[in-house]
C-alpha cells in the first residue's frame, strides 16, 4: 500500500518532468536573483520587478510578437559561487538563456569570461564592469543605461551646481562597501578631482557594512563638504543613522541608485530627510507601466509580490531591467524573424541594436520613467541619464533635471581600461 | 560476506603494510578511478563539470588539508580561507608577473606561500590550544582579508579589487573544456589524496596523531611538539593553498577576496567534522556532503512538481540542511566515514554476525 503511493508519486513527478520542458514557441529568460542573504531587502523587490515584467508582457501582449516568455529564478544569495551554479544551470534552458543579469558585481566578473566561451549576453544596467561600454573588447558585456563612473559624474555635476559652477578646494568624501562594487568609482573621482581641483578621500567600510560608527566618526573630524556614499543593503540604513546620530547634514549625502531604495530610507523616516541619490534615467517615476502591471497581472492575484511593492524604485528598476532584455528580444526577433524564438546569440546582436525612442518608450508606458537609448557595437551602454532624487521624509522627490555625464573624462578612462583588459586576456577589439 | 577476507595471506611485511590490504578495497578503489577518469568525462554533461564535480573535487582537496591540521593532528583551524586566499593569490601573482609560467608552478607556487603564511600562523600553535588557538588562526583570516582587499599589488593594481585568470596552460596543454578542467582537478585531487594517506600512515603521521591524542605524553616519548605541529601546519596549508589555487583558477576563472571569506572557514570546517575527524576518505564525504546535497535538495521540489517561490526553496534548504547535519552527527558523531566504516564491518561478518 505505502509502496504503491510511493511508486504512484514518483511516476507523477517524473511525468510532470518529461512534460514540463518548454514548446518550441518559447523564448527563456533566466532570472538571477537573490531573495536572501544579506542584500535581500534590495534583491527581493528587485527580483519581483524582473519577474513582473515578464508576467505583464505574456498577459497583456502575449509574449513578444506571439513568442511567450518563459523564465526560472535561480538564488544567488549574492555569492559568486553560488552565482556561477546557477549561470551553469540557466544557460542553455530551452533554446538558450536570452541573457543573464546577474544583480551582482562580483558574479559578473565571475561569468564574464565564461559568457565570451559560451556566447550569451551579460546584461548589467548600472552595474558590473565600468569599461565594459566598449564593445570593440567587451563583445558580450552591455552595461546599459549607465555604469557608476556615469554616476559618480553626474552627482559631481549635481554638487558643482550647488557650489555655483566649481569644485575647487573642496573636500568630497567616498564612503564605499569594500568590495569590487564599492571600489568602482575610485578611478574616475581620481581622475575628477585631479582636473577639478577638489580632493577625494576614501573611507572602505567592511561588508555587510553593519558597523559604520568610526568610518562617521572621521567624518565629522574631517568635515568633507560632500559625502558620496556607495552602498547596499542593510549599509545603507545602518550609515544614514550613523551620520544622523554624528551630525552629519543628510543633504551633503549622495547615495548610488542602489542605495537609494524606498525600504532604505523608510524606517528613519524624518531623520533621513534631505538624503540624495541619484536615478537610473528617471527610476522614481510613476507612469503606464504601472497600471498595466496592476490591470493584468495583481488585480488578477498573478503578481509576484506584495501589490504595494509597485512602484517602489527598486521594484521599476527591476521592471525597466526586464524590459531592456525583452526590447532586445524584440529587436532580434525584426533582424531573424518575427516570432521565432531566438538563440543567445541572436538576441546579443538585439542587445548591440537597441533603438528605444521617446515613442516607443511611451507605447511601452515607460515614458516618463525612461529617455530614449540606443547602443551600438562600439557603445553597450547607450544614453546615460540620470535624475537626482531627494528623500523628504515620506517619500522620494525629483529634486534635479536630466543629467548626461560628462563624456570628457569617461571615454578616455574606458578606452584605458578596456584596453588593459583586452591585453590582459588576448582579446582582439573587433572592428566598429 | 562480500568483504570476506578468507584465503587472502599475507606473505610479506610489504602486504601487510598495503594502503588497501584487503582485496576487495583494492579492486573498488580501482574501479572507482576508472569510472571517475574515464566513464565520468565521457558521460557527464558541461553542467555536471563546472557547477558539481570541479567544486567538490576542490572542496575535497581543501578538506584534505584541513583534516590533516584538525583532524589527525588536533590543531583547530578557522583560517582554512584564508591559506586559499594566499594560495590562489600567490598563484595569480606568479602567472601574470612572469611570462609563460606553467599553470603546474604556479599551482605549487601558490600552495608554497601558503605554507610559509601557515607555519607562521601555525607558531602560536606551540604555546596554545583548542578553542583558544582556533582564535588565533581567526586572526588569519581577518589579516588575509584585510591584505588582500587593501594592499593593490596583491591584485596587479585592479581597480576594482577583482582579478581573472586567462588561459589554463602548462607544458602545452590547454585546459579549456571542463573535461579538461575536470581531470586536471581530478588528477591532482587524487595524487595529493594518495599523498596525504601515505603521509598520515608514515612516521610523521603518527607524531601528529600522538600529539592529537596527549601532547605531554607524546612529548614524553619523544616526539618534538614544535616538529610535529609546524609540519602538520605546513602540509596542511600546502594542500590547502593549491585547492585555494585551483579554487580561483579553475572554478571562479575571477575572484575577490569576498570569495574566500570566514564562510569558507566555516564551510571547510564543517566538511571535517561531518566527513569525519581523522580520515582522507572522510574529507570526500563531507565535501560531498555540503556540496552536492543543497543542489539536490534544490532538485527535489522541482522532480515532486512543487512550485515553490525561491526564497521558500531557499529558506527551506537551510532548513533542511541544517536538521540533517544535526541528524547526522547524533547518528554519527564520528561523521560519515565512520558510518562507512561500520557499515563495511558489518559487510565483513554478515550474514554470520556475533
Amino acid at each position: 500500500m505505502k509502496l504503491n503511493t510511493i511508486v504512484i508519486g514518483i511516476a507523477a513527478a517524473a511525468s510532470t518532468l518529461a512534460f514540463a520542458p518548454a514548446s518550441a514557441q518559447e523564448q527563456f529568460v533566466p532570472l538571477l536573483v537573490y531573495r536572501t542573504g544579506q542584500f535581500a531587502p534590495l534583491g527581493v523587490p528587485w527580483a519581483d520587478g524582473k519577474q513582473d515584467y515578464l508576467k505583464l508582457v505574456n498577459a497583456r501582449d502575449g509574449g513578444v510578437n506571439g513568442v511567450k516568455l518563459a523564465y526560472e529564478e535561480c538564488e544567488t544569495a549574492y555569492d559568486a559561487a553560488k552565482g556561477v551554479e546557477c549561470y551553469e544551470r540557466l544557460k542553455a534552458k530551452g533554446t538558450g538563456a536570452s541573457g543573464f543579469d546577474p544583480q551582482s558585481t562580483g558574479i559578473t566578473f565571475a561569468v564574464t569570461d565564461k559568457a565570451y566561451a559560451d556566447k550569451v549576453a551579460i546584461e548589467t544596467p548600472g552595474y558590473g564592469l565600468s569599461q565594459s561600454v566598449d564593445g570593440t573588447v567587451f563583445q558580450w558585456n552591455f552595461p546599459l543605461l549607465g555604469t557608476y563612473w556615469t554616476a559618480a559624474d553626474v552627482m559631481l555635476q549635481d554638487i558643482a551646481k550647488k557650489e555655483k559652477g566649481s569644485l575647487k578646494g573642496k573636500k568630497i568624501a567616498l564612503v564605499y562597501h569594500d568590495s569590487p562594487y564599492g571600489k568602482e568609482p575610485i578611478p574616475l573621482l581620481q581622475k575628477r578631482a585631479a582636473a577639478d581641483g577638489f580632493e577625494v578621500s576614501l573611507f572602505p567600510v567592511t561588508p555587510p557594512g553593519v558597523e559604520q560608527k568610526s568610518t562617521w566618526l572621521q567624518i565629522r573630524q574631517q568635515r568633507p563638504d560632500y559625502v558620496l556614499f556607495w552602498s547596499a543593503g542593510v549599509m545603507t540604513p545602518a550609515g544614514i543613522r550613523e551620520a544622523q546620530a554624528s551630525g552629519y547634514p543628510r543633504e551633503k549625502i549622495y547615495g548610488i541608485w542602489w542605495a537609494g531604495s524606498d525600504h532604505d530610507v523608510k524606517d528613519i523616516g524624518a531623520g533621513a530627510t534631505g538624503y540624495n541619490a541619484i536615478t537610473i534615467h528617471n527610476s522614481a517615476a510613476k507612469d503606464k507601466v504601472h497600471d498595466e502591471l496592476k490591470k493584468f497581472v495583481y488585480d488578477k492575484g498573478q503578481g509576484t509580490g506584495v501589490p504595494t511593492g509597485v512602484g517602489t524604485l527598486a521594484h521599476t528598476r527591476g521592471m525597466m531591467i526586464s524590459m531592456l532584455q525583452v526590447e532586445a528580444i524584440r529587436a532580434a526577433q525584426e533582424k531573424y524573424g518575427k516570432g521565432k524564438t531566438l538563440t543567445p546569440e541572436q538576441v546579443r546582436w538585439g542587445f548591440e541594436n537597441l533603438d528605444l525612442t521617446a515613442d516607443k518608450l511611451k507605447a511601452l508606458g515607460f515614458g516618463e520613467i525612461m529617455r530614449p537609448v540606443k547602443t551600438s557595437c562600439a557603445n553597450h551602454m547607450g544614453n546615460d541619464w540620470a535624475r537626482i532624487v531627494q528623500w523628504d521624509g515620506g517619500k522620494w522627490q525629483i529634486k534635479s533635471d536630466w543629467y548626461q555625464s560628462d563624456k570628457t573624462h569617461i571615454d578616455p578612462l574606458v578606452k584605458e581600461f578596456a584596453a588593459k583588459y583586452a591585453k590582459d586576456k588576448n582579446v582582439t577589439p573587433r572592428a566598429c | 560476506m562480500i568483504y570476506r577476507e578468507n584465503g587472502q595471506f599475507k606473505s610479506s611485511y610489504r602486504a601487510d603494510m598495503a594502503l588497501f590490504p584487503v582485496a576487495q578495497d583494492r579492486w573498488a578503489m580501482l574501479a572507482l578511478l576508472a569510472v571517475a577518469f574515464v566513464v565520468v568525462p565521457a558521460l557527464a554533461s558541461d553542467y555536471v563539470f563546472r557547477a558539481v564535480l570541479i567544486p567538490f573535487l576542490i572542496l575535497a582537496l581543501a578538506a584534505i588539508g584541513l583534516n590533516i591540521l584538525v583532524g589527525y593532528c588536533g590543531q583547530i583551524s578557522l583560517g582554512t580561507g584564508a591559506f586559499m586566499a594566499v594560495g590562489a593569490y600567490a598563484a595569480y601573482n606568479l602567472q601574470v608577473r612572469i611570462e609563460g609560467m606553467p599553470l603546474l608552478l604556479s599551482l605549487i607556487g601558490g600552495g608554497l606561500a601558503a605554507t610559509v603564511c601557515g607555519v607562521l600562523f601555525g607558531i602560536p600553535s606551540l604555546r596554545i590550544r583548542g578553542l583558544y588557538l582556533a582564535v588565533a588562526t581567526l586572526a588569519a583570516q581577518f589579516f588575509v582579508d584585510w591584505f588582500t582587499n587593501r594592499v593593490k599589488w596583491v591584485t596587479n593594481d585592479s581597480s576594482s579589487g577583482s582579478v581573472s585568470v586567462n588561459v589554463l596552460s602548462m607544458f602545452g596543454w590547454r585546459f579549456d573544456t571542463p573535461v579538461q578542467k575536470y581531470l586536471l582537478c581530478l588528477a591532482l585531487v587524487a595524487l595529493f589524496a594518495l599523498l596525504a594517506k601515505n603521509l598520515v600512515r608514515g612516521a610523521i603521521g603518527r607524531e601528529w596523531m600522538a600529539m592529537r591524542d596527549m601532547d605531554v605524553a607524546a612529548s614524553v616519548i619523544g616526539i618534538r611538539p614544535v616538529h610535529a605541529k609546524l609540519t602538520a601546519f605546513a602540509v596542511s596549508s600546502f594542500i590547502v593553498g593549491v585547492a585555494g589555487a585551483l579554487w580561483g583558477f579553475v572554478h571562479l576563472g575571477s575572484w575577490e577576496p569576498a570569495a574566500f571569506g570566514i564562510d569558507k572557514s566555516f564551510q571547510l570546517l564543517f566538511m571535517v567534522i561531518i566527513g569525519g575527524l581523522g580520515s582522507i576518505a572522510g574529507s570526500f564525504f563531507g565535501a560531498a556532503f555540503i556540496v552536492l546535497l543543497p543542489l539536490a535538495l534544490n532538485y527535489v521540489p522541482h522532480w515532486l512538481g512543487l512550485s515553490l517561490g525561491t526564497a521558500v526553496a531557499s529558506q527551506l534548504e537551510h532548513m533542511v540542511f541544517g536538521a540533517l547535519i544535526v541528524f547526522f552527527l547524533i547518528v554519527e558523531p564520528h561523521g560519515l566515514a565512520k558510518l562507512w566504516s561500520t557499515a563495511r564491518q558489518k559487510l565483513r561478518l554478515w550474514p554470520f554476525p556475533y
